[in-house]
C-alpha cells in the first residue's frame, strides 16, 4: 500500500541522501518524494510517498528518526489531510485546435501558463487522481503529450496537528501514530473525494 | 576567523607549540584541535595509520598525552577500536588517512556497525578547495560509509573541529551505540581556530522520539511475567551495553526464569548460575532451543531475534507470548511480532519492571527449570569433550582446557567460524564483556586486531585470541603490531586445514564438495618465529594444558597452533532456515566421522 510520511529534516547537505538511501536499504521504492523549505529556519519539510507493506510504518518511521539529520517523523497516510501536487503538461496543438483544450483545462480548473504556435502549457493543481484525470482525457481527446513534469505529492494535516499536539495523542506503548490513525481516519475517503474537484 | 591564509603556516606552528599550554585562549591548528578534544572526551589511545591527507594531525600528536598504535593494515585499526571499546565499555578510535586508508576502514566500521559497538573513526580528506576533483587518495567516504556507521561527518574548517568530534563522540555512545566517522579535511586540519572545549559541547542528544515505556505496558509486561509456567530469559547484547547483568539475574532469581543468550550476550550473565542455559540458536546446545520451542513466555532482553538466533520464523517459539525490551524502535517487530514492547534502556525499564514482580516461592524449584535440567543429561552423553581421548585433539578439547587454565577469567577474542562456536559452546563465560566476538557481521580477521584493541584497553587481563587458520591469515599482519607494543597477548589458532565452517556447509549442505575450502597456510609457530614471537604446535590432547601454561607464562605474545581434528562439525546445527528444535547432532560415535587420519 501507499504510505505517506512528512518528516522535517535539518536543512544540511547529504540530508536527502541519508533519507533516500534509508528507503534503498529497507528495498521500499519511493514513489515520489518532494523537499522545500518548512515554516522553521534551517528545517526542511520532506513528503515521502513509497510502496510498502500496510505492517512497515512503524519501521519506516522508526527508522527515519534513526538517522541524526531528521527532527519529526510522521506517517499520515490514515490521517485527514490536504493532498496536492503541482504538473506542467506541455500539449501539441495548432491554432485550430487550441480551443479544445481551453475548454478541457476550464473543467479542470488548470490554467494555460504559456502558449506556441505549435503547443501550449497547461498548470493545474490537486491530488494524484485529478492531474491523471486530465492527461487521460488529453490522451483520449488525441491531444499529443509533449512532456509532463509533476512535483510529487505533498501534504498538510488538517486542523492544528502540529508536533506537539500529534504526541500529546499518542497512545503508549507500541501504539504507534498508525493505530490511532485508523480511528482518526475513517472520513478521510469522503474528503478526497471532495478535494478532487468533480 | 583565521585561517591558514593569514596565517604562514611556520608562524602557526609556532604560535600553536605556546598555546598548548593555554588551550582555551590561544588559536590552535586544526590538528592540534582534534587531538585535544579527544583528550578531553578521555582518549588516551588511537589505532592508527599516517599517510598524506592526516599528516598535519600526524605532525600535532607529539604535543598529546594521547598513546598511538600503529597498525598494519587499516581494518586493523578499526577491529582494534572495536575490540578496546567492547573490552572497556568507552569509544574507540580508529585514525586513518584518505582514500585507501579510509576505504580499508571500512569492513571494520560494518563489524562496529553491525554489533552496535561505540567507534569514532577520523579520516584525512584532500583539501576542501579539490573536493569532488578526483585529486590523489581522495574518496567520497561520508557516501561510502553512510549505511554502516551510525552517523558521519565532512569537517572542511578548523573551527568546526571540536563540536563536530564531540558530537561524534555523543553519538557514538547514546541510545543504540555505534561507529560515527568524522573525515576532516586536510585545510581544516591545518587551518587556526580558537579552541574551547567547554563552548564546543554538542546539544544533548535527542532520544528516539519513540523511545517511552508506558507504565501500563510495565504492568501488563508484569501480569504475563507472574503468570507464564514456562518463561526464559533471551538476553542479548544490549545487557552489556546497558549494564543491566544484575537486573536480568535479579529477575531471572527472583522468578525462577532460565537464561538463555545470544552469541554477543554470552558472560553478561554468569554461564556458572544455575539459571544460565547456555547460548541459543544455531549452534545453541539442544536444551536451550527446545526450551524456547516449549516456553510460554519469552522475555527478550537487548536482543533482536537475528535470524541465526531464531531460525525460521514461522515455527519460532509457537506458544510463547513475547515481550520485546529494546532501546532501539526500529528493531520492534522486525523479524518477530511481539505482544509487548517496552521500548527503552533496558537496565532503566527492568529497574521500572522489578517492583512489580513478588519473589517466587523458593521452597521448590520450577517444574520448568527442572525440566529442562532434566534435558540435559541426554546432551552431556553427545558431548565430545566428555569422552575419552582418543590420541584426537578435537578443537573442543582445546576450548575447555583452555577455559580450566584460564579459570574462565581470560578475556577471549574470538574470530568467526566453527571455533567461533566452540569457544561460545566449551569457554563458560562469568563476566562481561570477557567475550569480544564479531557477531552480526561475522567478521574473519576480527581477532587478532580486536584482541591487541583489547589489551590495550585492560592491560591488566589475560587476553586469548582464539582464532581459525582461515582467518587469522586475513588479519595475521597484525602480529608485528602485537610485538611492537610488546604486548602479553596469547593466540590460539585453531587449524584444521580447512575454511572449517564453509566445509561443514559443504558436508552438510552440498554433498561433501569441499570446493576452495582446503587451505595451506604456513608454519605459524614460524612465523611467529620471525616476528620474535615464541610459540609451539600442539597435537595431542595432553600437551595442550602445558603448551597453555607456556603461554600464560611467557610476557609478551605467544602463539599455539592446535592442529586439531581436520573434519570436525558444530554441532547441534540447525540448518539456516529451519525450525529451532530441527537440528543436526553429533553423530553418537564422532571418532569415525573424521578424515584420512580416523
Amino acid at each position: 500500500m501507499l504510505h505517506t510520511f512528512v518528516a522535517l529534516v535539518e536543512d544540511k547537505p547529504g540530508v536527502l541522501t541519508r533519507v533516500a538511501s534509508l528507503f534503498r536499504r529497507l528495498n521500499i521504492n519511493i514513489v515520489s518524494l518532494t523537499v522545500g523549505h518548512s515554516e522553521k529556519p534551517g528545517v526542511s519539510r520532506m513528503t515521502i510517498v513509497c510502496d510498502a507493506s500496510p505492517t512497515s510504518s512503524h519501521r519506516i518511521a522508526a527508522s527515519l528518526y534513526k538517522l541524526e539529520n531528521v527532527l519529526q517523523v510522521d506517517d499520515i497516510s490514515q490521517l485527514s489531510h490536504v493532498a496536492r501536487e503541482l504538473a506542467l503538461i506541455k500539449v501539441s496543438a495548432t491554432p485550430t485546435t487550441r480551443s479544445q483544450v481551453f475548454e478541457l483545462a476550464e473543467v479542470f480548473r488548470a490554467r494555460i501558463v504559456d502558449l506556441a504556435p505549435e503547443s501550449l502549457m497547461i498548470e493545474i493543481t490537486g491530488v494524484e487522481s485529478k492531474i491523471e484525470g486530465l492527461i487521460q482525457v488529453l490522451n483520449e481527446n488525441g491531444d499529443r503529450i509533449l512532456e509532463i513534469s509533476r512535483t510529487g505529492r505533498m501534504v498538510m494535516r488538517r486542523g492544528q496537528h502540529t508536533s506537539r499536539v500529534l504526541e500529546a495523542m499518542r497512545v503508549p506503548g507500541l501504539e504507534t501514530p498508525e493505530e490511532l490513525q485508523a480511528e482518526e481516519g475513517s472520513d478521510n475517503d469522503v474528503l478526497m473525494a471532495e478535494e478532487a474537484g468533480f | 576567523m583565521g585561517t591558514a591564509k593569514k596565517h604562514p603556516s611556520q608562524a602557526s606552528a609556532a604560535e600553536a607549540k605556546e598555546s598548548t599550554q593555554m588551550l582555551t585562549s590561544t588559536k590552535l591548528t586544526g590538528a592540534e584541535i582534534l587531538w585535544a578534544t579527544l583528550a578531553g572526551e578521555g582518549v588516551d589511545v588511537v589505532f592508527g595509520y599516517p599517510g598524506g591527507a592526516i599528516l598535519p594531525v600526524y605532525d600535532a600528536l607529539k604535543k598529546f598525552p594521547i598513546r598511538h598504535v600503529l597498525v598494519r593494515h587499516e581494518q586493523g585499526a578499526a577491529h582494534m577500536a572495536d575490540g578496546y571499546a567492547r573490552a572497556s565499555g568507552k569509544v574507540g578510535v580508529a585514525v586513518a588517512t584518505s582514500g585507501p586508508g579510509a576505504t580499508n576502514l571500512v569492513t571494520g566500521i560494518a563489524t562496529a556497525m553491525l554489533d552496535s559497538v561505540p567507534m569514532v573513526c577520523i579520516t584525512g580528506q584532500v583539501s576542501s578547495k579539490v573536493l569532488g576533483t578526483d585529486a590523489f587518495q581522495e574518496v567520497d567516504i561520508t557516501g561510502i560509509t553512510l549505511p554502516v556507521t551510525k552517523h558521519n561527518y565532512v569537517v572542511t574548517r578548523a573551527e568546526d573541529v571540536a563540536k563536530t568530534v564531540r558530537e561524534a563522540f555523543l553519538v557514538a555512545k547514546s541510545g543504540r551505540p555505534g561507529p560515527v566517522l568524522v573525515d576532516i579535511t586536510k585545510d581544516a586540519q591545518q587551518g587556526l581556530a580558537e579552541f574551547d572545549f567547554e563552548a564546543a559541547a554538542p546539544r544533548p542528544h535527542r532520544p528516539h522520539p519513540m523511545l517511552r515505556t508506558e507504565s501500563a505496558s510495565i504492568l501488563q509486561a508484569a501480569e504475563l511475567i507472574r503468570n507464564a509456567r514456562k518463561p526464559v530469559i533471551l538476553a542479548g547484547h544490549g545487557m552489556l551495553q546497558s549494564g543491566a547483568g544484575g537486573q536480568v539475574r535479579t529477575l531471572a532469581e527472583r522468578m525462577r526464569i532460565p537464561v538463555a543468550s545470544t552469541l554477543l550476550g554470552l558472560g553478561g550473565f554468569p554461564a556458572s548460575h544455575p539459571l544460565s542455559l547456555g547460548m541459543m540458536g544455531m549452534h545453541g546446545e539442544a536444551w536451550v532451543n527446545h526450551a524456547i520451542q516449549q516456553s510460554d513466555l519469552l522475555i527478550a532482553c537487548g536482543m533482536r531475534f537475528d535470524d541465526r538466533v531464531t531460525g525460521t520464523l514461522a515455527t519460532y517459539a509457537p506458544n510463547a507470548k513475547k515481550i520485546h525490551i529494546e532501546v532501539d524502535p526500529a528493531e520492534i517487530n522486525k523479524n518477530v511480532k511481539v505482544d509487548i514492547a517496552l521500548i527503552g534502556d533496558l537496565k532503566e525499564v527492568l529497574e521500572a519492571l522489578l517492583p512489580h514482580l513478588a519473589p517466587r516461592d523458593a521452597r521448590s524449584e520450577s517444574p520448568w527449570v527442572k525440566e529442562i535440567e532434566a534435558s540435559k543429561g541426554e546432551c552431556a552423553v553427545r558431548d565430545i569433550k566428555n569422552l575419552p581421548d582418543s590420541g584426537h585433539l578435537y578443537a573442543a578439547h582445546v576450548i575447555h582446557d583452555l577455559w580450566r587454565a584460564t579459570e574462565g577469567k581470560a578475556i577471549v577474542v574470538t574470530d568467526v567460524g566453527q571455533h567461533q562456536m566452540w569457544e561460545a559452546q566449551y569457554y563458560k563465560h562469568d563476566q562481561p564483556r570477557t567475550l569480544i566476538t564479531s557477531g552480526g557481521l561475522g567478521t574473519m580477521g576480527f581477532a587478532l586486531p580486536a584482541a591487541i584493541g583489547a589489551k590495550i584497553a585492560c592491560p591488566d587481563k589475560e587476553v586469548w585470541v582464539i582464532a581459525g587458520d582461515g582467518g587469522f591469515q586475513m588479519t595475521a599482519a597484525e602480529l608485528s603490531t602485537a610485538a611492537q607494543e610488546e604486548l602479553d597477548l596469547n593466540i590460539a589458532v585453531v587449524n584444521n586445514g580447512y575454511l572449517g565452517m564453509v566445509r561443514q556447509w559443504q558436508e552438510f549442505f552440498y554433498e561433501k564438495n569441499y570446493q576452495s575450502s582446503p587451505l595451506r597456510s604456513p608454519d605459524f609457530v614460524k612465523l611467529a618465529e620471525a616476528h620474535g614471537i615464541p610459540g609451539r604446535t600442539v597435537k595431542q590432547r595432553a600437551e595442550v594444558l602445558p603448551a597453555v601454561e607456556a603461554a600464560r607464562t611467557h610476557r609478551g605474545p605467544f602463539i599455539i597452533n592446535f592442529l586439531v581434528e581436520k573434519e570436525d562439525s558444530v554441532y547441534p546445527m540447525i540448518p539456516a532456515g529451519s525450525a529451532l528444535h530441527e537440528m543436526i547432532r553429533r553423530p553418537n560415535n564422532p571418532l569415525v566421522e573424521t578424515g584420512k587420519d580416523a
